[in-house]
């Protein structure tokens, strides 16, 4: 029977992250990582990218083959953890074992939600969350010519991308009014909803699926504004949930995701949770949210990691800052922090440059005198370094103008006299 | 362990915006002299001249890496530079958002995302430099390879909280390897364990413990057998103040005066530390000891330290050097030039040795002391050879530090006076212009 005294579930951003901070400080005690995964670990963000060809699947993998042997990490690939024994410490995998453990970080990430349409279930509808996914699209492919994208988000819109320069026909239908709703103002959409569409991909907005129906070589949907459209290939990518079928335990709180406090422990005893499958502070004073980002899941795993293996400068979780660049026909979008806020923008000072003809877009979004959010198309300018600005909180009380100016130039001057 | 890596090194103060080292990466990289392919970017404004760096930090734990989905970033633990590799790039650029340093870019007129590579371990941006600002940093290599060396000296020892006499120890007798015998006088050095304990030695060579007179004499007839005998051994005195400056003082004089073959390093921590403090011929003017107290009357010592390093400088040693464990990268390239004049003649070093419990300073404090007292020019770091016949500065005596940027940093001088502080200042400034007499 293993026992371990770290056992981390998961092993993507979140999970990796967690096992190097333990390993900073921990170097010799017993880690378990346990991946339902058959081979090395890879970032789910990776795989529209296995579709065009333009990542090799063999090549994704986030850590070199030998990282676990040298680590003194026991990886179990291609187990499944079924359930979580908080009480005995231990977990049933799918195999009929158990591993005990003294820590245990749940790290399982995300599943895609499936929209409940008419019809859907028995259609032969596809999703891209895990390497099998895109393989399996991707040899799809070769033999399909058309493609149905459900949902205009980051992965819907990263798929739509890759299909098309695979050769394919693409059509995404968005239940909203815009793409990417959740990430991007109708300003920044509109941008980059032309440069989808001058490349040939349809964009049908505001526009529910009512009904899915399989035909003989693909997919049939039923728009609500009457419209049919059949394709070989359906995908859907309306979002994400967190995979959490194995906690059984009622006294593990949740909502969207589990609940975390700001060193990632969960409510039940000696378990932590990182990455897409917890709902943690926000930063911005607005209670808890559910992230799902790639940059949120790496610091978290860091914090849980830290936390777990008691680093004596373990830090805080600072809180969810949403952080999402998007690269798109080698153009490029940013939204980073608090920059969904309504479009009348009341309570915040906001700096508006907009030039949709050039295709570039900047939006900055004070609150007082600190920067909080920014979002923008193809300008030039260090989002790292923005990011960083808004973290700390720096006082811009007189560079507001000079910094919407020189977004670039001003941040790194910033950024030599604050944290060089 | 981890190893040390090489790195790029800013002095924000020597740069004046010139933006040469962006064209030199732009042309090492892209062949073009647009600073858009430069991997390096000055940051400021020419009107308050404060310059800045975008630069890869190649951290230890990169930020970048952590975020890459594509698994295209690595750390290359054998020369630690963070490598970008484009074939596995998918264009996310969400190291470009993981980066707080502007060290990971994007470049619109390639596409894609650009990041330095230390140019395989030849900057390009630091030969271009020609104002001091860029400079690249190889000390790193020394730290491994002396790591690599055989410790001959004893795993435990007794020493107070914060000795930097332990660090200079280790790392020297690394370095002299076993072929080598030690003699170590009465005094700290000999007190924390070299001589050893129980009949045995504290270290892996053969190991002395003469007079605190008699020290370089000894070892004088120590090597004469050895070159007698056609065995190539080398010699090695660690002698306080008190053994090298004051009481060892004749014997080491002859011996120098003699041309005797040894390396023998003076370790000064400026008085007789490991008694109770008293004052020696090295403490400096001003400084508290238990001999020259501070009372109503007496505000600790009334007269300057003698030059020492000078001193042995005008017996026409084969080579003489001062040092410091701040600064360990010059201290090696001492070593190993003493090391081979040592085959000639008399090889002279003398350490400035901060002593936290003899000094009153926190042991935390220990390399920051040792750090401005060079800066300040108190100890200013030079060689002399006797075949070039001059001395030379290895660190830039130009624009040090005020004095008390040093004091401040010691009990020993809390009770200074404003006439004792500008008396210390001029000191400085009288040695520093007396060692540029002999450049």
């Amino acid at each position: 029977m293993p026992e371990t005294k770290y056992l981390i579930v998961g092993c993507s951003h979140a999970g990796l992250a967690a096992l190097d901070a333990i390993r900073l400080i921990d170097a010799d005690s017993p880690v378990i990582v346990v991946s339902k995964e058959a081979g090395l670990p890879y970032s789910p963000t990776s795989l529209p990218y296995v579709l065009s060809g333009k990542a090799d699947p063999e090549r994704i993998f986030l850590r070199p083959a030998d990282y676990f042997e040298r680590s003194r990490v026991q990886l179990m690939t291609g187990s499944a953890v079924t359930a979580l024994n908080s009480k005995a410490k231990s977990v049933d995998l799918d195999d009929g074992r158990q591993i005990f453990y003294d820590k245990i970080l749940l790290a399982t990430g995300a599943r895609p939600a499936v929209p409940e349409i008419v019809g859907l279930s028995r259609a032969p509808y596809l999703v891209l969350r895990a390497l099998n996914d895109a393989v399996t699209l991707r040899d799809r492919i070769k033999q399909a010519g058309s493609a149905i994208i459900l949902g205009a988000g980051l992965i819907g819109m990263h798929t739509a991308e890759n299909l098309a320069l695979a050769g394919m026909e693409v059509t995404v239908v968005e239940a909203r009014q815009q793409v990417l709703p959740d990430y991007f103002d109708s300003n920044a959409a509109e941008i980059i909803s032309q440069v989808f569409q001058n490349q040939g991909i349809k964009i049908l907005l505001g526009n529910a699926v009512t009904h899915v129906k399989s035909t003989n070589n693909g997919c049939a949907v039923s728009l609500n504004d009457g419209l049919d459209l059949s394709a070989n290939i359906l995908l859907a990518a309306t979002g994400v949930q967190p995979c959490w079928e194995y906690i059984n335990d009622p006294t593990m709180e949740r909502d969207r995701g589990i609940l975390v406090d700001d060193h990632m422990r969960t409510s039940l005893d000696s378990v932590w949770a990182a990455g897409d499958l917890v709902q943690a502070r926000d930063f911005f004073g607005n209670g808890s949210s559910y992230l799902a980002t790639l940059p949120s899941a790496v610091n978290q795993g860091r914090v849980a990691g830290e936390d777990m293996a008691h680093d004596p400068e373990a830090t805080a979780y600072i809180g969810n800052i949403p952080a999402n660049t998007y690269s798109f026909f080698g153009q490029w979008a940013y939204s980073l922090g608090h920059a969904m806020i309504d479009e009348s923008g009341a309570g915040y000072e906001v700096n508006y440059t907009y030039s949709p003809t050039c295709r570039r877009y900047q939006k900055l979004i004070f609150e007082g005198d600190h920067l909080i959010g920014a979002m923008g198309v193809n300008s030039d300018l260090d989002p790292g370094v923005i990011f960083e600005l808004i973290q700390r909180k720096v006082d811009l009380a007189n560079l507001k103008e000079e910094l919407t100016v020189a977004p670039q130039k001003v941040p790194r001057y910033l950024m030599t006299k604050l944290w060089r | 362990m981890g190893l040390s890596y090489r790195v790029i090194a800013f002095r924000p103060e020597q740069c004046d915006g010139c933006l040469e080292c962006e064209t030199a990466c732009s042309r090492s990289k892209n062949g073009t002299a647009d600073p858009a392919h430069s991997r390096i970017r000055i940051t400021g404004e020419p009107a308050d001249k404060r310059w800045g760096l975008a630069l890869c930090r190649q951290c230890g734990q990169p930020s970048c890496l952590m975020h890459c989905p594509g698994g295209a970033l690595t750390k290359n633990e054998q020369t630690g530079v963070v490598e970008w590799d484009e074939s596995r790039c998918i264009g996310c650029r969400m190291c470009t958002q993981a980066c707080i340093f502007a060290g990971v870019t994007y470049n619109p007129a390639s596409g894609r995302v650009m990041k330095c590579d230390l140019c395989q371990g030849d900057p390009e941006c630091v030969k271009a430099c020609s104002r001091g600002a860029l400079e690249y940093l190889t000390a790193a290599g020394l730290y491994n390879q002396w790591g690599d060396l055989e410790d001959l000296f004893v795993p435990g020892i007794s020493a107070c909280l914060g000795c930097n006499s332990e660090l200079l120890m280790r790392h020297t007798l690394r370095r002299m390897g076993p072929n080598t015998v030690v003699a170590t006088p009465p005094g700290c050095t000999a007190g924390i364990g070299t001589v050893g304990y129980n009949g045995l030695t504290g270290t892996k060579t053969p190991v002395f413990h003469p007079l605190l007179t008699n020290t370089a004499a000894m070892l004088a007839g120590a090597k004469r057998y050895y070159n007698r005998i056609g065995r190539d051994v080398t010699m090695l005195a660690f002698a306080g103040d008190g053994g090298a400056a004051d009481v060892g003082f004749q014997s080491l004089s002859g011996a120098a005066e003699r041309g005797e073959q040894m390396v023998f390093i003076c370790i000064d921590n400026e008085g007789y530390m490991n008694t109770g403090v008293q004052r020696s011929g090295t403490t400096p003017f001003g400084a508290w000891t238990s001999t020259t107290p501070v009372g109503s009357v007496l505000k600790g010592k009334t007269r300057d330290a003698k030059p020492m390093p000078v001193i042995m400088m005008m017996h026409n040693c084969e080579y003489v050097a001062t040092a410091s464990t701040a600064f360990m990268d010059d201290y090696y390239r001492k070593l190993d030039k003493a090391i081979a004049a040592s085959k000639k003649g008399m090889a002279y070093i003398h350490v400035f040795s901060p002593c936290p419990t003899g000094w009153r300073f926190s042991p935390s404090r220990l390399i920051e002391v040792g750090r401005k007292a060079v800066l300040t020019n108190l100890v200013p770091l030079w060689e002399y050879e006797y075949a070039q016949g001059k001395l030379g500065f290895t660190h830039s005596v130009d624009n040090p530090l005020p004095v008390q940027e040093y004091l401040g940093l010691i009990g020993k001088y809390r009770h200074l006076s404003e006439e004792q502080i500008e008396h210390i200042q001029q000191t400085a400034i009288r040695r520093v212009k007396m060692l540029k007499n002999f450049t």
